[in-house]
């Protein structure tokens, strides 16, 4: 039965490019999209004197940036209806605040740039802009962390709390909430320096200071928590090669890229930044793979029980392939145009 | 609230609102690429004033559109997810698609807003045209997703399963072009309309501002030929409603019962209990002819499905009767357009017709909205017609009312927000473009 079994590897390797192409974007969305709502965040901290740096660096490439997560999206609900099904279901309540961030971040974002300046609803914009900037990373790390948990139920017998709220609402979500959070504005304050003007240098380094030091602090809570909640999940993180490999490149990577942020050297500081974050997903996923979502008893999602059939992987990864044939060019000429031109004036 | 009526509800008050932003999407960037055409062409700063003011309208409707399309698409399984179980591996193909388009329009949209001074002209030219035509396109693969809804194919169905699932075949069902083609004529009616009619008022207030006059030809120009081509296209619709979805015609025309040859009932108020329709007005033998193309064919009746499956027959009628009556206006409109064309100088002067235009301004909108609503009510029961219904694919989360209660109470004020927002742009542009207009 040779030829069964080719077919067998066929689809099984399909399979696996696709779950790449889904940490892929996962990566490219917390790169992009969420040094976007890293910037909502990093306002708080700059107030007033940051809102046109940071406008100017957003405005041209957020929506780009926010369409990573729509992909992430329909890469689960058509390779793997199952996943993301139980996530939206017994997730429901952080996926809906997750949303209502998305929302009231965008809309505000977009109003507080082309309203008329005289207008008095920027203040109001600016507070709802940094207010859902803030939200939907926290909670978009609060479902990370459920679905590392493995408190998803079974079914929906039980009460609302126990199906709907146990599963998330717990001090181990609630620090990969805060991490991911942090490490949003930690990415968006780096890429911000880089965009400074000489006024508003030393108020975005300052800020990157303050970030970075509490996001190692959130980083050893996620480890604590852990040990409390999930021993064997990070006892498997602390015996995985590939995941200590990680670790312990994203902690070497942080002298590296203070040396270069001292230098004032915008393009190296952000392609470090992002080796950093993609060690720190590489880590994860790891010690994830091949589970999608661990659920309460045992019966886990995985990668191999939850896809669908062959013959949709096969139209999906077409997809994929075109869409990144056609995407990745137009991308990176975007980013040439606003990223890595020299700015010339600041008018 | 019963979960299902709340579950419902929060999809149609998203629908309806992203609906309007999505429309606006695929077609407000084809008036800023010919607008900057012109200037190109001509030289002529108004044209440029006009590509910039129409650009930041489609800025403001495009994030919104953005943020209201990442929400449905999360809806999809935070209402229903035992539609998405199944449908997510059948339908899946055209979002992936969509999703690359939509990455397209966005990574182009923004070479194009904030590129006037970082790309040469024609390379900024070419993002417009990017940003049109990927919008389009997007917005054909995601319906041709729904048309799937209404006519399932490329599965088999067997015990609750979906089994033999062939996307290609599902995409090109047999309701995709009908249903592709006249939602994207209907978003160039609607939005090329609203945009006459607004340019037409400002019109009336600044006689001489060239960049009115001009902007009024433009999107006129467009709303000309999608309001004449809409009807063509309707009544290719209703055919391929007349076979595919029997039960949704008869509720859209208040047929209670089959009749052989069928009359069309206008207007009037359809009692579901008596089975009758009052105060209509009735045409014999049109709709025999209308839906099948004869005047004594028969035409199936809701008396051919059980009551437990009918679509709720007074929101679909008289979401239908609105949706024609919109787009016959709109069609007259385009027709008197047609007879203006040779002299449209003179018919920017007379008054009446810039009134008629402003007064227009809402009525694509309009029928797109009722259109749609004749298109997901009259599916009902169904959320997979024949196969699956909208009351088994319901969240089992409970308490969706406040979730409904809370998206409904966000998008209000996003409404009166945008609303607000362009009145200011509105405002700015008279303000700031009667000092250019006097240097020409």
């Amino acid at each position: 039965m040779q030829p069964c079994k080719k077919v067998h590897q066929t689809a099984a390797a399909m399979t696996e490019i696709i779950i790449g192409i889904l940490g892929i974007a996962i990566l490219l969305y917390v790169l992009l999209g969420g040094a976007d709502f890293g910037a909502g965040m990093v306002e708080w901290i700059t107030g007033k004197k940051g809102i046109k740096t940071i406008s100017q660096a957003i405005a041209p490439v957020w929506e780009a940036n926010h369409i990573w997560i729509i992909l992430a999206v329909v890469i689960l609900f058509n390779g793997f209806p199952l996943v993301y099904t139980r996530l939206t279901t017994y997730l429901h309540i952080p996926l809906l605040i997750i949303l209502i961030g998305i929302i009231i971040r965008g809309s505000a974002f977009t109003f507080r740039y082309y309203d008329a300046p005289q207008a008095t609803g920027n203040r109001y914009y600016s507070v709802l802009f940094r207010f859902s900037s803030l939200l939907t990373p926290f909670f978009l790390g609060i479902v990370l962390g459920a679905i590392m948990l493995g408190k998803i139920p079974d079914s929906t017998e039980g009460t609302f709390y126990h199906v709907f709220m146990a599963p998330w609402l717990n001090w181990f979500s609630f620090s990969t909430g805060i991490f991911l959070t942090l490490l949003f504005g930690w990415i968006a304050s780096v890429y911000l320096i880089g965009e400074a003007t000489e006024e508003t240098y030393p108020l975005f380094l300052r800020t990157a200071i303050v970030l970075f030091s509490l996001l190692i602090v959130s980083g050893a809570i996620v480890f604590v928590t852990a040990h409390y909640y999930r021993p064997d999940f990070l006892q498997k993180f602390l015996h995985s090669y590939v995941s200590m490999a990680c670790l312990i490149i994203a902690t070497l990577l942080i002298p590296l890229i203070w040396t270069r942020i001292k230098r004032e050297n915008a393009v190296w500081t952000r392609i470090l930044v992002g080796m950093q974050t993609a060690c720190i997903l590489t880590g994860w996923f790891a010690v994830q793979f091949p589970v999608m979502v661990y659920i309460a008893g045992g019966q886990h999602l995985i990668v191999w029980n939850s896809q669908v059939s062959e013959k949709t992987m096969y139209y999906l990864l077409i997809a994929l392939i075109a869409g990144i044939v056609i995407i990745l060019p137009s991308f990176a000429y975007l980013f040439k145009v606003f990223k890595f031109k020299k700015v010339t004036s600041d008018e | 609230m019963d979960n299902l009526l709340a579950a419902r509800l929060q999809m149609s008050v998203s629908f309806i609102f992203h609906i309007v932003f999505a429309c606006i999407g695929m077609a407000m960037p084809w008036l800023m690429f010919v607008a900057e055409y012109k200037w190109i062409r001509t030289g002529k700063v108004w044209f440029l004033d006009l590509a910039k003011a129409w650009s930041r309208g489609v800025a403001i409707f495009f994030a919104v559109g953005a943020v209201s399309g990442t929400v449905l698409s999360f809806e999809l399984g935070l209402l229903w997810p035992g539609f998405m179980e199944h449908a997510g591996a059948i339908i899946g193909m055209p979002f992936s698609w969509e999703g690359t388009a939509f990455f397209l329009e966005a990574i182009a949209l923004g070479v194009f807003l904030y590129g006037w001074d970082k790309v040469n002209r024609y390379v900024h030219l070419m993002s417009g045209l990017v940003v049109g035509i990927a919008g389009v396109i997007s917005g054909i693969f995601v319906v041709s997703a729904n048309a799937w809804m209404n006519s399932p194919a490329g599965f088999d169905w067997v015990n609750g399963q979906a089994i033999n699932i062939d996307p290609l075949k599902a995409m090109f069902n047999k309701a995709w072009f009908q249903q592709a083609l006249h939602m994207t004529i209907a978003s160039f009616a609607s939005t090329c309309f609203a945009v006459a009619g607004i340019h037409a008022y400002l019109l009336l207030r600044d006689k001489h501002n060239p960049i009115h006059a001009q902007a009024v030809k433009i999107s006129l120009a467009f709303a000309t030929v999608a309001a004449l081509l809409q009807p063509i296209s309707g009544d290719i619709s209703a055919k391929n409603v007349a076979r595919l979805q029997p039960a949704k015609l008869a509720a859209m025309e208040s047929l209670f019962k089959t009749s052989a040859p069928a009359r069309m009932i206008i207007g009037g108020i359809p009692d579901t209990a008596k089975e009758e329709v009052k105060y209509a007005i009735h045409i014999p033998r049109l709709l025999s002819f209308l839906a099948h193309g004869d005047f004594n064919a028969e035409v199936t009746g809701l008396d051919k499905f059980k009551k437990s499956e009918w679509p709720p027959v007074l929101i679909v009628h008289t979401a239908f009767q609105v949706m024609v009556f919109m787009g016959m206006i709109m069609a007259l409109v385009a027709l008197m357009n047609l007879l203006f064309i040779f002299k449209w100088k003179e018919a920017l002067q007379k008054r009446w017709w810039l009134r008629l235009l402003a007064w227009l301004t809402p009525a694509g909108f309009i029928a797109v909205e009722a259109g749609w609503i004749v298109t997901e009510t009259g599916r009902q029961p169904w959320i997979i017609y024949g196969i699956m219904k909208t009351s088994e694919s319901v969240t089992p989360m409970p308490g969706i009312q406040y979730s409904f209660y809370l998206v409904t109470l966000i998008y209000l004020a996003l409404t009166l927000i945008v609303f607000l927002l362009m009145k200011r742009q509105i405002a700015a542009l008279q303000k700031g473009t009667s000092n250019s207009s006097s240097h020409d």
